[in-house]
């Protein structure tokens, strides 16, 4: 089948996509945007995280189908060009990175975190964030990043 | 289903892009490299790679955990449009087993099944949904024999033969002091352990791409390289020339990527169709696709005068080494080795057997056999303190090993030890606040927001443990790391190119490098280049070791390419090269300060040291399970907090403290998150983590039904970080990613113990263990739609 949607800002087609291929598959292995990751491929993990229609999704739990028309933004269209958005930036500066394969799940988690709760404490980090599996890190620099985040965003938002 | 319209090409990929260089020297905590690309989604992991033309690999296992093929037919999976290739055992032309220690592990097998999820036959095709299709086209004729699921029974006489060797894949024993030595005080125990999984992230995945001559190159995540090509190429039937690797991107290993997965299988099938063979394995494949952690059931028995001195330890540790035989052996001896824990015993016992069954094959996991040996000495120290009325942390301090004494295998206890320190410091770590249980937070609480308890039945608990690991291969093993350090001019600044083969697999390796490079070269530009096999072993990055051997590698071709400049130095100048340091890019002497700006010295050369850095000479044990046998001690303590809704038996882990001496914080940051990684494993292991086997076959083979630590799962940790430096390692450094994962697990049990008054002698510790319902029935009548009683322990 023809896929036709939106992915970070740009209107792409594709054609020939097996009516099972999840929108993970599409976005990775089709439209060259492996960022979203397929750590387990079964709704669990979060590493596949991105926002379809501006709601945060397992884009593994997507039907490509699904996508048709819509509005994706991944990982990799967070930020433009060589900038990095805060949340990006906070998770390097902090540590929060160490295989990174969770990283760009808990990145765009993160972002809905914020962008829905500004000010989070850390109870509700916690509970934003526990459908993300981390292996590596144990969480606590993942907390810091977040922390960090949180800070910085506020402060472009808000110069006062 | 889709065929793709490209046509198959053999160009050769890019090489991976080298991380930009940040600053940073050793000591300072430095932002990782890749940190920039990963938070991107730019940083390229096995399962990311892409080539034009490529076609997909996939697996036929088998579902029976043992069975004889009588026969085995592909012509209808071959017969089926968008199929380029099925391949069986017939189609290995090299050695048709592999295997880290012993190739006793069929790349396809053939006549025999002997583990649930073992390969069969491979398939490439020009879509994963067409080659997960044809897989099921293969029809295979089983006979399904019975399983030999317990280690115990394999060791029976009547149990059937899994190899030709038999069952016992190991025995070490170890005689140390009086056999019959008695005690005032005797406790004993019987402790078993789960079987874990590493459940790293980034599953098992890679492109293998055809050259046109007859060799192929293999983009890969592993642990080690060069030992994977020395396989591939024995069983491709190729020279070691001919097989090429470069490390791609990593998602985490944990010593899950020693063992090899898909390598064999992606390159038979490049070779075979002449084109690119990507190859994912999914979560629940990646389930049958490593080795896991070993299963153990071990009895101890501990003696000590009334004083509370240890006098003896008699332990039988029997391992479920499953149907093949990965890094068993060595974990086999590890155990046996740290079976006693940290203390001075004068006389000990010890018998570690590691058995071939029908499980899942086991091998390499963080903590490598100390794990197991840990919970069980540990909850054994508790269990005497216990008989003894004493303070189990007093009782550790009493016992604890000393620089100069000797373990059980013979080996003296090389300084520092500060194994009494540790304790000391874990303890003086304040507690934790201990807020009033009514009116918390649901989310502060055992079980949270599914808002079980608002406090009622909630006990806190504190436990200690102690713990401890080798740092390198041991044994014997010529243990190695090879590095090579080019030093030119590039835009006007001194640039170094550090080339080694060690595998970045999250810890930071490559930011120590380049710390250890820009420290010992006084510059700032440094690029790790890609690892791969142009260049010679680094061994693996596993048993803690990589940061202290490639990095004396590093550290040793930064000296040779020093003492390169220094001479030429001498020669020009006529300083004294012993006078001469390396700062900011300038030569200078001690005497009469700047002499020589590097850039102009270099000019338009490049100064290229190519250096092999080996570890001290272990030697295997004995007959008596005596000698030198490891390289380098690491040792941790750990502190843990509970709360346990008695009730319902579940869990909240406060808080763990950690003391952990590491020689030399290379990276602080990156440090940290070892520790904090390293103990969620420990707590995962402690309260959640097992693969369920029944008959042989797995039963949760998912994140769904395996579950690991997330974020609220994980308190906050509070680590101590000594530094006592080893005079015999590279900057007095020690290995720091095992430790933490090794006392974390019995320190969380022991909390448990103090908060429920139970024995918990099995881990993973289970709500049923900690509310006393497993083994007896309640004491209360069951309720309408309950399911009874299970079966349990105390």
């Amino acid at each position: 089948m023809r896929l036709s949607c939106r992915v970070n800002g740009e209107d792409r087609q594709v054609e020939g996509v097996w009516e099972g291929e999840s929108l993970l598959y599409v976005l990775r292995e089709r439209l060259g945007l492996p960022g979203s990751k397929n750590a387990c491929e079964q709704g669990e993990c979060g590493s596949c995280s991105v926002y379809l229609g501006g709601v945060l999704v397992c884009s593994c739990l997507v039907l490509a189908g699904q996508a048709e028309g819509c509005e994706i933004l991944t990982v990799e269209g967070l930020a433009e060009g060589e900038a990095l958005h805060p949340v990006q930036e906070a998770f390097v500066e902090t540590g929060a990175v160490q295989c990174g394969f969770c990283t760009p799940g808990l990145i765009i988690s993160t972002h809905d975190l914020l962008e829905r709760n500004p000010d989070p404490t850390d109870a509700e980090i916690r509970e934003a964030l526990a459908g993300n599996l981390c292996r590596c890190t144990g969480y606590e620099k993942i907390l810091d990043a977040v922390r960090l985040a949180t800070i910085r965003t506020g402060t472009n938002e808000d110069p006062s | 289903m889709t065929r793709t319209q490209t046509t198959p090409t053999l160009v050769t990929r890019e090489r991976p892009k080298a991380p930009a260089s940040t600053p940073g020297r050793i000591g300072e905590s430095t932002i990782r490299s890749d940190g920039v690309p990963k938070v991107r989604g730019e940083f390229e992991y096995s399962s990311d790679l892409w080539m034009n033309g490529m076609l997909w690999g996939a697996t036929l296992r088998s579902p029976h955990p043992h069975a004889n093929i009588w026969s085995l037919d592909t012509s209808e999976a071959e017969a089926m449009p968008g199929v380029y290739a099925v391949l069986t055992h017939e189609d290995v032309p090299g050695r048709k087993v592999y295997g880290m220690e012993i190739p006793d592990q069929p790349v396809l097998a053939w006549e025999r099944v002997r583990y649930q999820g073992e390969p069969i036959a491979i398939v490439a095709a020009d879509h994963p949904e067409t080659a997960r299709r044809a897989l099921d086209r293969i029809s295979v004729e089983y006979e399904v024999l019975e399983p030999v699921t317990d280690a115990e029974e394999a060791m029976s006489e009547s149990a059937p033969k899994l190899h030709l060797s038999g069952n016992v894949l190991r025995h070490v024993r170890i005689e140390h002091g009086d056999p019959a030595a008695t005690a005032d005080v005797v406790v004993t125990g019987e402790y078993e352990i789960g079987m874990q999984d590493h459940a790293f992230l980034g599953p098992e995945s890679g492109l293998a791409v055809p050259d046109e001559e007859g060799g192929v190159d293999l983009y890969i995540s592993t642990q080690w390289l060069h030992i994977d090509r020395d396989q591939v190429a024995e069983s491709l039937g190729l020279d070691p020339g001919m097989v090429r690797l470069t490390l791609s991107g990593v998602g985490g290993a944990f010593g899950g990527r020693e063992d090899l997965s898909m390598q064999i299988h992606a390159c038979l099938l490049a070779l075979h169709t002449s084109r690119p063979v990507k190859m994912v394995y999914n979560r629940e494949e990646s389930f049958f696709g490593h080795v896991h952690r070993h299963p153990a059931k071990m009895r101890y028995e501990h003696g000590a005068t009334s004083d509370g001195r240890l006098v003896y330890v008699r332990a039988r540790l029997i391992f479920d080494g499953g149907a093949y035989a990965s890094s068993s052996n060595a974990v086999c001896l590890n155990a046996a080795t740290f079976a006693c824990g940290p203390y001075d015993v004068p006389h000990a016992e010890i018998d570690s057997y590691m058995l071939y069954t029908n499980n899942p094959p086991c091998g390499a996991m963080r903590g490598f056999g100390a794990v197991q040996a840990c919970f069980a000495h540990e909850s054994q120290m508790d269990e005497l303190a216990q008989a003894l009325g004493m303070d189990p942390v007093e009782l550790r301090i009493e016992n604890a090993i000393e620089p100069g004494m000797r373990f059980p295998f013979g080996q003296e206890v090389p300084p520092p030890a500060p194994v009494a320190e540790l304790l000391e410091r874990v303890s003086a770590v304040p507690m934790p606040e201990e807020k009033e249980v009514v009116g918390r937070d649901l989310r502060e609480l055992p079980g949270g927001v599914s808002n079980v308890t608002h406090g009622e039945g909630v006990e806190r608990g504190v436990g200690y443990a102690l713990g401890f690991k080798n740092i390198g291969f041991s044994a014997g093993f010529d243990d190695y790391s090879t590095a090579r350090v080019t030093l030119s001019v590039e835009d006007d600044e001194p640039l170094a190119r550090v080339h080694t083969a060690a595998a970045e697999v999250g810890q930071g390796l490559i930011t120590v490098q380049a710390q250890i490079a820009r420290t010992e070269l006084g510059i700032e530009k440094v690029v790790v280049l890609p690892a791969d096999t142009r260049v010679g072993s680094a061994g693996s990055s596993s048993a803690s070791r990589q940061t202290y051997m490639t990095g004396a590698a590093v550290k040793m071709a930064c000296e040779a390419v020093r003492e390169h400049l220094f001479e030429r130095v001498r020669e020009e100048f006529g300083e004294d090269p012993g006078d001469l340091f390396l700062e900011d890019g300038r030569v200078v002497s001690g005497g009469h300060g700047i002499v020589v700006l590097l850039t102009e010295l270099i000019g338009g050369e490049e100064i290229e040291e190519l250096v092999e850095f080996h570890h001290k000479e272990t030697i295997p044990l004995d007959e008596k399970g005596q000698g030198d046998a490891h390289v380098q001690f690491a040792f941790a303590a750990h502190r843990a907090v509970v709360e346990v809704d008695t009730e319902l038996g579940l869990v909240r882990v406060v808080e763990i403290a950690s003391a952990q001496d590491v020689g030399k914080a290379m990276n602080p940051q990156a440090l940290e998150g070892q520790i904090e990684g390293g103990i969620a494993q420990g707590l995962g292991l402690a309260l959640m983590e097992e693969i369920q086997i029944g008959e042989g076959k797995v039963l949760n083979a998912s994140f769904t039904d395996y579950l690991i630590p997330t974020i609220l799962d994980m308190p906050p940790v509070r680590a101590e970080i000594l530094e006592l430096a080893d005079p015999e390692a590279p900057y007095g450094l020690k290995g720091v990613g095992e430790p933490p994962t090794i006392a974390s697990t019995p320190a969380i049990v022991a909390a448990l113990r103090d908060a429920t008054g139970r024995k918990l002698s099995r881990v993973p510790v289970k709500p049923d263990q900690i509310v006393g319902l497993a083994k007896k029935p309640p004491d209360r009548p069951l309720q309408p739609g309950s399911r009874g009683p299970q079966g349990e322990e105390s």
